[in-house]
């Protein structure tokens, strides 16, 4: 419990850290014991801290009015969504698409920069992966949901039933289901597995017999075997390498919903590579938004260090810029088509009733992260909370002009429409919110939310040397 | 074996850091002992390989996952929307391959994904909450900062003394481990 004696090392200004040369993933002066205690005591503590205490009751709270929400939605019906001929997509699928996502990074995290050997990604793993597979259980709850009979979901899946129906396979709707539910078991796996070796730490370092028992379950006697290591690094290598493809199929899956469809404005060859770098982009948004006062709270500045942060703004500049590229495209091929019902979309997108969600998802997804390409700018841990916050509420624009203005004007002008979100639209969106900081509070307070061994391999220390003789 | 008072599953030397370790477990594979395991609180590759322990199955049993979640899932599909469920839909073909692939696709990383998981758990023998190495008195520090090689007394070249020795020799702190 000695982290006293991180303090005596010489401290070195965050600016400093700048240069990539000098730029350490982990503050120096940590060894395999300080890394082990200073991470592990924050799920071991037996002080909750007041302020997770404040932080967890309002998201609690809000949670809540989720289940609230629902529980009214089946009640009365999805009539008490604003959805309607010709807007039936709404709410539900913007917010699907968005939590969908927002998942995104936390794989790519944790499978693409591994295979990429990107070290730096050993700090934020972990809570990545727990932030994507709480966005996909807030994604799952509205196309469930949206159904209409929630109880009857399971008849997507193809079972033998007395009813002697099945699925009809050639549906994007299927495809999703299986996209979905393939995305949120394997990243579940890949969350327990990476979990396990610091299970083992937290069992033997839980005081409380509770602790002991509990984490003793859940690490399922794992004892840091070398055989158990060699065939453990090639699980997760392997598992990486599964998911790298998986994170990418999932979004594109996601954006055939809209392009199988012949709705000008979703029927869009560009839209695959499109969704997923949007993806990507306000998922590392959302990495941002939590990490930063995480690393705070909690004093983890030696792990998370400005690095992490510059690195994922540089991700976020660089989706940020393919997503600009789409949205090019979208207007360009509303042109060069030449077809009227594609040009008047684009049109109507741009100067019709929607024009200001249109033009204040370019300023948030086009134009505010271009202060990114500032290395000062990357350098203001201020600036890269608000660009990410601004970033998320982008993505969630783009959604819902993508679904929204779509639909609203097609091709019949007598069944044209307006749509908006009702109250209930909004408290069960802003509920899904409250669930996954809820979630994300209890993963805070009881898991190891950096991966300790992890953390422990990139030390100097871990290198072996070779043999004097 | 008969002579020792009480049987014991192996001996385990202590050591602080990786070097020494991978150093260690080269020693005792030259010297002949093939039965013996390290303990460690992050992956090393170099002692996996220093023990004598070059390849592992898994690669293929994810392999063989994936290539049944690939047919499995392809022939689900084609079975159900060609043999059991035909949808006569604007007369389009009954076997439409290409709608197909995305859930092919799904199928194929799910289970490969979890022939990879319980494969390794499998091969690992977990879960299993007791082991005899439980019992060295340190032995929680394996998952903190220590390192640990146990030589098992059911190597054939095993000697309670000389094998203590032996490890003694090369610097790290021995003890026995207990059966139970």
């Amino acid at each position: 419990m000695s982290t006293k004696d991180i303090e005596t090392q010489e401290y070195i200004p965050d600016h400093l850290l700048d240069e990539p040369t000098i730029t350490p993933v982990i503050r120096p002066g940590h060894t395999f014991g300080t890394v082990t205690d200073k991470i592990s005591a924050i799920a071991l503590t037996r002080k909750t801290p007041r302020g997770w205490y404040i932080g967890f009751a309002i998201a609690f709270a809000l949670a809540m009015m989720l289940f609230y929400s629902l529980a009214q939605l089946v009640l009365v019906g999805t009539g008490i969504w604003g959805l309607n001929v010709p807007v039936a997509w709404g709410f539900a699928i913007i917010n699907l698409v968005w939590w969908i996502g927002i998942g995104h990074a936390g794989t790519l995290i944790s499978a693409i920069l591994l295979l990429l050997r990107q070290n730096w990604r050993t700090s934020i793993n972990r809570f990545a992966e727990a932030m994507t597979l709480f966005a996909v259980a807030c994604a799952g709850i509205f196309p469930v949901f949206h159904t209409g009979r929630p109880w009857l979901a399971y008849w997507l899946f193809p079972y033998p039933n007395t009813m002697k129906m099945w699925p009809n396979f050639r549906s994007p709707l299927m495809w999703d289901v299986f996209a979905i539910s393939t995305y949120a078991s394997v990243s579940a796996l890949f969350w327990f597995i990476g979990l396990i070796p610091d299970f083992a730490t937290l069992r033997d370092r839980a005081r409380s017999r509770s602790g002991q028992v509990i984490y003793g379950m859940l690490a399922m006697g794992w004892r840091g075997s070398a055989r158990h290591w060699h065939r453990y690094e090639t699980a997760y290598l392997l598992l990486a390498g599964l998911a790298t493809p998986l994170v990418l199929s999932v979004h594109t899956v996601i954006s055939f919903d809209f392009t199988i469809g012949i709705t000008p404005g979703w029927h869009a060859t560009i839209f695959p590579p499109y969704f997923v770098a949007g993806a990507i982009y306000a998922g590392f948004a959302m990495v941002l938004i939590l990490a930063i006062p995480i690393r705070k709270f909690y004093g983890l500045e030696d792990f998370i260090t400005m690095r992490h942060l510059r690195n994922m703004a540089k991700i976020m500049l660089a989706t940020g810029l393919i997503v600009g590229y789409g949205y090019m495209m979208e207007a360009f091929f509303g042109w060069y088509s030449a077809n009227q019902y594609e040009g008047f979309m684009i049109r109507n997108r741009m100067t019709g009733p929607y024009a200001p969600f249109y033009w204040a998802l370019i300023f948030c997804n086009i134009i505010a992260p271009q202060i990114l390409w500032s290395r000062r700018m990357r350098n203001s841990v201020p600036v890269l909370f608000i660009t990410a916050l601004i970033v998320s509420v982008g993505m969630w624009l783009e959604r819902f002009v993508i679904v929204v203005t779509s639909l609203h004007r097609d091709y019949l002008p007598s069944s044209w429409g307006m749509y908006r979100g009702s109250f209930w639209d909004w408290s069960t969106f802003i509920g899904t919110i409250g669930l996954f900081v809820a979630l994300l509070f209890l993963f805070l307070r009881f898991l190891p939310m950096i991966s300790i061994f992890e953390m422990r391999t990139i030390l100097p220390q871990a290198e072996v040397k070779e043999a004097k003789e | 074996m008969k002579e020792e008072p009480s049987p014991i599953y192996g001996l385990m030397a202590e050591f602080d850091n990786p070097t020494e370790i991978v150093a260690a477990a080269h020693r005792a594979y030259e010297e002949g002992y093939r039965n013996m395991d390290a303990f460690t609180p992050f992956p090393i590759e170099e002692l996996s390989e220093a023990i004598g322990f070059h390849h592992n199955r898994l690669p293929l049993i994810v392999l063989i996952g994936g290539i049944v979640g690939c047919l499995g899932g392809y022939l689900l599909q084609y079975w159900v929307a060609v043999i059991e469920y035909p949808l006569n839909i604007g007369g389009r073909p009954f076997h439409s391959w290409p709608a197909f692939i995305p859930i092919t696709f799904e199928t194929t990383v799910l289970v490969a994904a979890l022939s990879a998981v319980f494969g390794m758990l499998a091969l690992n023998g977990l879960p299993r909450p007791h082991h005899p190495v439980f019992n060295v008195p340190n032995f929680k520090l394996a998952s903190r900062d220590h390192f640990f090689l146990c030589i098992e007394s059911k190597d054939p070249k095993f000697d309670r003394k000389q094998t203590r020795q032996f490890l003694e020799g090369l610097g790290g702190k021995v003890s026995d481990v207990e059966l139970s």
